[in-house]
């Protein structure tokens, strides 16, 4: 299984102000009731971005100026609560590439790097004078280069964060861990033989 | 040095490091359920894969079971090819399944330690963040992704980072009509709902040596609310006495070699810890939230606090809160009207939850036109709670006694709340359009103190509702 090495990523960015973004925000419970993550893209903040007659509101992601963002930006400890990889999926297939955010809830943060999905952490000062600079032009392109640590727009350059292990993982095309999993298996045998509770009664 | 428990299970269940420097962790055991394991098993299927452990895997079907009408097919169609999707993927796998018509369905996180399947030393995972609730026996448990449950099934093992461990101490005597639930909401409060980000939590203290394995599994159960994945007690007699005799727990002639080798998992006396915190049993008082997270939490005699009374980084959230709750700041909580009461999850759902409730509201009737409803966390827990006569009193007091399974906590099945309206919850997650409606609001809080609000119809402090003096 071969997987795309991620170093560079580039499009346009929306900015979805708040701290404590939770998981149930991203994809309400009700729509993981399937068997498949396909067409979770259209019920990414559902209950954010419409009413209860399926009406939009004002929400930066039904924004035709954000139409086709592929960024997205948030606050605090974003992703937190349940750990459904139906909230990263729902993002990925709602077309978003990469999260940047003050910081993310472990599973989430998790979750995402497995699909391929990039969380940076950035300022918070930083993240705002970002979101500026796309609500002044929305479709400039940002670029973010997972290598450098860095996410520049324009002529402006952010630091960014990203832990080594994901930052190892997307620039080696090795996110998706199940490949270097099965590669251990004889180890992974050895280990559960030594495990009195592993073993068949 | 000493070891804490933390280091000596990830060592024993450590396979090998990883080219990006994680640990390939091995999972001894797997838990599933219907709603984050369909996908896993479409991936197996894809990559050609066979779950490599089948024994290891054990199913149950919690999420999205009617409570009241619980014969198949539902009526809810997306709910019935869900569990007839994991009844399915278990026969074809050959994995243990605790169906509807097993008497021991119900929520996963319940199922586990109940059959004995939850064991000091090991590790566990499940495609559910409260997977934190094992912690309790001893065990580290990780609440897991869908594609991590793939590669539990395929390797029995997952990629992790390890975290750091931050032990927090509770000592004292809990005041009358203060629980478990207190002093987990108490901790998120003080430590923040993202403060154990990259920690695993080790409770402990003399009030853990005095709780019980079920007040201990409601503390480690909301580890996850406070940022921290992983929580956990260290395993003493108290754990070993609720284990003996369960179903999957060793069987007597091999028990007390178990629990020998249980106990050399402790902490050591002489280990260190990235981080300490302290709080004082004595301090803590009945807890009930005010916003969207958690971590907005006060006493129930306290205001819910105005904007100027919080730090500046959670003033836009506190904002968010009031908008969502339609509560006034600077106001008392105490008084709020309620629409519904909800006693049951896997933070809540157990028998000496249901048992605390029964004994205080004998004789008494939940407030007219009010929707008050406990769901056991069980069929284990409702058999004996039916046994007991609990579910009679409840019955009598004008609470529906449901069916297992998790219910209105996340409101996947038809449990939900309508509209705006307010429910007092022993769940765990107070978070926008939890309980079903977008506009629902959400105040978590003890049992006992749900069955205040149910009595009273509005949140009381379940102390003054009952006579409970210190």
């Amino acid at each position: 299984m071969s997987l795309a090495k991620i170093s560079q990523l580039a499009g346009t960015g929306v900015y979805v102000a708040g701290d404590d973004v939770d998981t149930d925000r991203i994809i309400p419970a009700r729509f993981m009731k399937c068997v498949t993550f396909d067409g979770l893209g259209e019920f990414a903040f559902y209950d954010e971005r419409f009413d209860a007659n399926n009406q939009p509101k004002a929400h930066p992601m039904n924004d035709p100026q954000f139409a086709g963002a592929s960024i997205l930006l948030s606050g605090r400890n974003f992703g937190c609560g349940s750990s459904r990889e139906h909230a990263p999926q729902a993002l990925y297939r709602h077309g978003f590439r990469a999260v940047i955010a003050e910081s993310f809830a472990e599973i989430f943060f998790g979750n995402s790097i497995t699909l391929g999905m990039p969380c940076l952490v950035m300022d918070g000062r930083d993240i705002r004078a970002l979101a500026e600079l796309i609500a002044e032009a929305p479709q400039s392109e940002i670029n973010i280069d997972i290598t450098a640590g860095q996410v520049g727009i324009a002529d402006v350059t952010f630091p960014a964060m990203i832990p080594s292990h994901a930052q190892e993982a997307l620039i080696n095309g090795r996110w998706d861990a199940i490949a270097d999993l099965l590669e251990g298996l004889n180890a992974v045998h050895a280990t559960a033989d030594r495990l009195p509770y592993m073993q068949k009664a | 040095m000493g070891k804490t428990l933390f280091d000596k299970v990830w060592a024993a269940h450590t396979v090998r490091e990883l080219p990006n420097g994680m640990t390939q962790l091995l999972i001894g055991t797997h838990l599933i359920h219907e709603v984050t394991s369909p996908q896993a098993f479409g991936m197996l299927r894809d990559l050609n894969l066979k779950v490599l452990y089948p024994h290891r895997t054990f199913a149950t079907v919690d999420h999205i079971v009617p409570t009241d009408e619980r014969e198949e097919p539902f009526s809810d169609k997306l709910a019935d090819a869900m569990i007839k999707e994991l009844r399915k993927n278990c026969a074809e796998n050959d994995i243990k399944f605790f169906d509807l018509s097993s008497g021991h369905q119900g929520i996963v996180h319940i199922v586990g330690p109940e059959q004995g399947i939850t064991q000091p030393g090991t590790t566990i995972a499940c495609g559910d963040s409260h997977t934190s609730t094992h912690g309790a026996f001893g065990s580290i448990a990780f609440g897991i992704g869908t594609s991590q449950v793939r590669d539990v099934l395929a390797t029995q093992t997952m990629a992790l980072h390890k975290p750091k461990v931050r032990r927090i101490n509770v000592n004292g005597k809990l005041s009358p009509g203060v629980y478990a639930k207190d002093v987990i909401l108490h901790i998120i409060r003080m430590l923040g709902v993202n403060g154990g980000l990259g920690y695993a939590y080790e409770y402990g203290g003399s009030t853990f040596d005095a709780f019980t394995q079920e007040e201990r599994m409601t503390v480690c159960n909301m580890s996850i609310e406070g940022g921290a994945r992983v929580g956990y007690v260290n395993p003493d007699q108290t754990t070993f006495d609720y284990l003996r005799g369960r179903p999957y727990a060793p069987a007597q002639a091999h028990f007390d070699a178990a629990v020998d080798q249980w106990k050399a998992f402790a902490s050591d006396a002489d280990c260190t810890y990235d981080d300490i915190v302290n709080f004082q049993a004595s301090d803590i008082g009945p807890t009930v939230t005010w916003g969207i997270n958690p971590g907005q939490a006060i006493f129930i005699d306290e205001n819910i606090p105005a904007l100027a009374d919080l730090p500046a980084k959670d003033r836009g959230t506190a904002e968010e809160a009031y908008a969502h709750m339609k509560l006034r700041p600077g106001t008392p909580i105490k008084g709020t009207k309620i629409d519904v009461a909800f006693l049951g999850s896997c933070t809540n759902g157990r028998i000496s939850d249901l048992k605390e409730v029964a004994q205080h509201i004998q004789g008494k009737k939940v407030k007219p036109g009010l929707k008050a409803i406990v769901v056991p966390g069980s069929q284990g827990v409702s058999a004996i709670a039916e046994a007991m006569g609990l579910a009679e009193i409840f019955r009598e007091a004008g609470f529906e006694w449901r069916g297992a399974g998790c219910s209105m906590c996340l409101a996947m099945n038809p449990d939900k709340l309508i509209g705006d309206q307010l429910c007092a919850s022993s769940s765990n997650r107070n978070f926008k359009g939890r309980q079903g409606s977008p506009t629902g609001r959400t105040v978590l809080m003890s049992p006992l103190m749900v069955a205040a609000a149910a009595l009273t119809g509005e949140i009381s402090d379940a102390r003054e509702v009952f006579g409970i003096h210190g």
